[in-house]
């Protein structure tokens, strides 16, 4: 008998896929199961949110910054409400500021939780995503006690939080953490030791340290390969230098360390919310003295804070109106994502899955 | 420190109307004596409240020294004529205002401060801007207080010396510290040595920006600028590169081989801006679809299908 | 077809109404359909992490007799959650056209029902009803997932009442 004709074969991988994480297509040239070349195709969300910044004022761009990474809207609000604020020279009144943080941390654990149940839906386990949901339900619905939104929140100002937080919702907040904890360690004796799941995941997708510098990655992506960075203690903002917190770094670089990281980040998110709900103070201003037209001055600026996903950055070149002249998002998932066609040579299809969940992507913010 | 002066001298302007009257009567003088040219009155100027343009009419030709009391007596007078008077004091204004700057301008030359004073503390008064802006150019030439080198200084002045030196001397269009965008040294490179400048800056020990966090493209309408931001992870120094090409056909380097991270960045200023990258190892669409027309971010874009 | 009734009590009636349904084979298709209604997954942007909050376990789908297929082969419903760009536009009508009649299409969010905060926007398709005949709108931005089953008791609605009077509802 002669071999087998064998031919490559050209796949399409989404747009319209239930691993993709949203409209992400990527072209994969297969011989048998291995991946020979993967070509990621995105732009299918690309909602032009940089161009209609040039026509809007700050605080009407902030929606906007809601709707591109949609898993984490509150980051998003602070990144731009904190660099118009930097560029003006405006003080931030302190109630509004732990405000801030505590909504960011929250926000983190509710992104952190988003992706551990979408993670493991992909690789097969079912209830985990319901389990996830479910505490992610408790989050978002004390944001809509305080926004009046599930996900996208608007809730940030240039100079404040547009609301204080109503009454008792603080304590809502003291009785969520306790109950919180106990059920992450509850999920993580679910699965993090279950056998089929480390053979899924340990080894793959493994990069070293130099090379996750080289592609920008950012957050878990690159605290997975040993490097000490996180926006939170390399470069604080907010009132992240008032209060203790460690910053998990893996080993291996590859998506079991990537898992654990983001486990054990939304510990340490725990941990923050609980310090910042001690160190809160009773009363205070939610909003500070912000001109009625928020002009800042002429010029530029970049301002990056740690989101989930990694950095995200605000580029601003402001020509002295109330309008932008260039609003740039240096969005973490689309450089982030970069590294996907280096890691996706020689790998199975199944495989491709873990890996680009792994990685961490919301298609809104990829494609902007 | 002088600002504050003006201020006061404003306020008591305001108030009594004395000193200003004193100073506004130099001016005038000086105007009439400079070129007796009548020119329209700013539109700032109409402004300016009747009474105070009746009092500056009855000044007219009065070397006001001490002469508070009379002044007032004279407008008192000079009210029949109050139409007659308001043009006259629109020319003088007028007038006034191109005498405060040639006198800013003198004493920004001569470098006294009190040369200044007076003359700024006259037009600070009316809401003219032209005025007020050689008012402010007199106050800053007069160094009260010189303006504070940014702290970061030190490390663009550092950066600078090191591309000077190792990649070419006039490699360097500008160099100053960005205090707006919190005190990053920004250095403008041009563009056939942003290469070699990306290259220093990634591999220099004392630079060592092994970080690219971030590459933007701007169209500014008569260029276009394309900025890097770095970042040494180990030292926490930030850094920010700049090359400017022209906006008819702009073409640039491209620094993905020296920071991989640049790949999909420069595509995407490709795709919505039009700079091409030379050497970019796969330069094509990735936001918008291939058979795009045109490039979205530019500030002249026209959407071919708005009705969609 | 006029029924003679008057041979039957009034306990063996009331037992009749309780128990015996009369109606056309079309309301009968029309009941299953509307109680199994199964959408295929094209979550695009925010609407669909609601979409995917409603399948969870608080407010669960499962009950109304949702569940998501992931080939539109198997397709019932597509719930298009999401913005949806020039560049998906026509994979969108693809897919369309492949889910099997009858088929129904439901415009979650502002996005997709008229272009949203992004009707400004050089890349967005301003409402989905450009490519796809929508059945039902849900606004919101996005709809919270109450508002989600909602709409999808809507269209179960519109199925049942479409089958029982036979007219179209546009």
């Amino acid at each position: 008998m002669g071999a087998i004709r064998t031919e490559e074969l050209l796949l399409n991988v989404g747009p319209q896929h239930p691993s993709t994480h949203g409209v992400f297509r990527i072209i994969v040239k297969l011989d048998g199961e291995i991946i020979t070349e993967a070509t990621p195709v995105m732009g299918y969300l690309h909602r032009g949110t940089e161009k209609l910044a040039e026509n809007l004022n700050f605080t009407q761009i902030i929606p906007y910054t809601d709707r591109m990474d949609y898993v984490s809207a509150m980051t998003n609000n602070y990144v731009l409400c904190h660099a118009v604020e930097k560029m003006m020279g405006l003080e931030v009144p302190e109630r509004a500021e732990f405000l801030r943080l505590i909504v960011m941390e929250m926000q983190r654990v509710a992104s952190h939780l988003v992706w551990w149940g979408t993670y493991l839906l992909d690789i097969g386990a079912m209830s985990p995503f319901l389990f996830a949901f479910r505490d992610r339900e408790t989050i978002v619905q004390l944001f809509n006690e305080l926004s009046g939104a599930r996900l996208t929140y608007n809730y940030m100002r240039v100079g404040g939080v547009k609301w204080d937080a109503p009454p008792g919702w603080l304590d809502k907040v003291r009785a969520f953490i306790p109950y919180m904890e106990k059920k992450i360690e509850e999920y993580d004796r679910l699965v993090s030791g279950n056998e089929i799941f480390l053979s899924r995941i340990q080894g793959i997708g493994r990069y070293d340290a130099e090379t996750a510098i080289r592609y920008g990655l950012s957050g878990a992506n690159l605290r997975c390969t040993g490097v000490q960075w996180d926006l939170r203690r390399n470069e604080p903002y907010s009132l992240y230098d008032r209060f203790e917190f460690d910053v998990p770094v893996g080993k291996n670089g590859d998506c079991y360390d990537r898992y654990l990281l983001r486990l054990e980040e939304i510990r340490q998110s725990l941990r923050i919310l609980r310090q910042a709900l001690e160190q809160m103070p009773e009363g205070g201003e939610t909003m500070g003295k912000v001109p009625r037209a928020i002009r800042p001055p002429a010029g530029e600026s970049y301002v990056a804070i740690e989101s989930p996903r990694g950095e995200i950055g605000c580029h601003i070149v402001s020509k002295g109106k109330a309008e932008p002249y260039r609003l740039k998002f240096r969005r973490p998932s689309f450089v982030n994502l970069q590294i996907l066609p280096k890691l996706l040579v020689g790998e199975t299809m199944t495989n491709l899955i873990t890996i680009l969940g792994g990685i961490d992507i919301v298609v809104g913010e990829v494609d902007a | 420190m002088s600002e504050h002066q003006e201020d006061t001298k404003d306020v008591t302007s305001r108030e009594t109307g004395e000193v200003e009257k004193k100073a506004e009567g130099e001016a005038s003088e000086a105007a009439d004596k400079a070129d007796g040219k009548v020119i329209e009155a700013d539109k700032a100027d109409s402004e300016a409240p009747v009474d105070k343009v009746q009092s500056e009419a009855a000044q007219v030709g009065v070397k006001a020294e001490g002469e508070a009391p009379a002044p007032a007596s004279e407008g008192a007078a000079s009210e029949a004529t109050a139409a007659e008077a308001e043009r006259e004091a629109k020319r003088q204004a007028a007038a006034e205002a191109r005498a405060a700057r040639a006198a800013a301008k003198a004493a920004a030359e001569a470098g006294g401060a009190e040369g200044g004073a007076p003359a700024p503390a006259a037009p600070a008064e009316r809401p003219a801007r032209a005025p007020r802006a050689a008012a402010g150019a007199a106050a800053d030439a007069a160094p009260a207080a010189p303006k504070e080198p940014s702290p970061l200084q030190p490390q663009l002045d550092a950066a600078a010396a090191l591309v000077r030196e190792l990649v070419d001397v006039d490699a360097i269009e500008e160099a100053y510290v960005n205090e707006l965008g919190s005190h990053m040294p920004t250095l403008v490179i041009r563009p056939p040595y942003l290469r070699r400048t990306a290259e220093l800056f990634h591999a220099h020990e004392a630079l060592g920006c092994s970080y690219l966090r971030n590459v933007s493209g701007v169209d500014y309408e008569t260029h276009m600028e394309v900025v890097y931001h770095l970042v040494n992870m180990a030292s926490g120094q930030r850094y920010a590169l700049k090359a400017r090409a022209d906006r008819s056909d702009p073409v640039l380097d491209s620094v993905t081989p020296v920071w991989e991270t640049a790949n999909w960045n420069e595509r995407e200023i490709y795709d919505l801006l039009g700079i091409h990258f030379k050497g970019h190892p796969d330069l094509r669409r990735i936001m918008m679809p291939d058979d795009w027309i045109g490039h979205p971010l530019r500030k002249d874009y026209e959407p071919l299908d708005p009705e969609v | 077809m006029e029924f003679n009734l008057d041979w039957i009590t009034q306990e063996e009636r009331q037992e009749l109404e309780r128990n015996v349904f009369l109606g056309t084979l079309e309301q009968v298709k029309a009941w299953a359909r509307s109680n199994s209604l199964w959408p295929l997954t094209f979550g695009l942007a925010c609407c669909a992490i609601e979409m995917m909050g409603t399948g969870a376990s608080h407010y669960d789908l499962d009950r109304f007799g949702v569940m998501f297929r992931t080939s539109p082969r198997q397709a019932d419903v597509m719930i298009v959650s999401g913005t949806v760009t020039k560049k998906m536009g026509p994979l969108l009508r693809r897919l369309y056209d492949q889910m099997p009649e009858p088929k129904w299409v439901i415009a979650m969010g502002s996005c997709a029902t008229a272009g949203g905060p992004y009707v400004k926007s050089y890349a967005v398709i301003k409402g989905v009803d450009q490519i796809v005949p929508v059945d039902v709108y849900i606004p919101g931005c996005p709809p919270s997932p109450a508002a989600l089953i909602y709409g999808i008791n809507k269209l179960q609605h519109k199925i049942r009442y479409e089958a029982k009077t036979g007219k179209q509802v546009t």
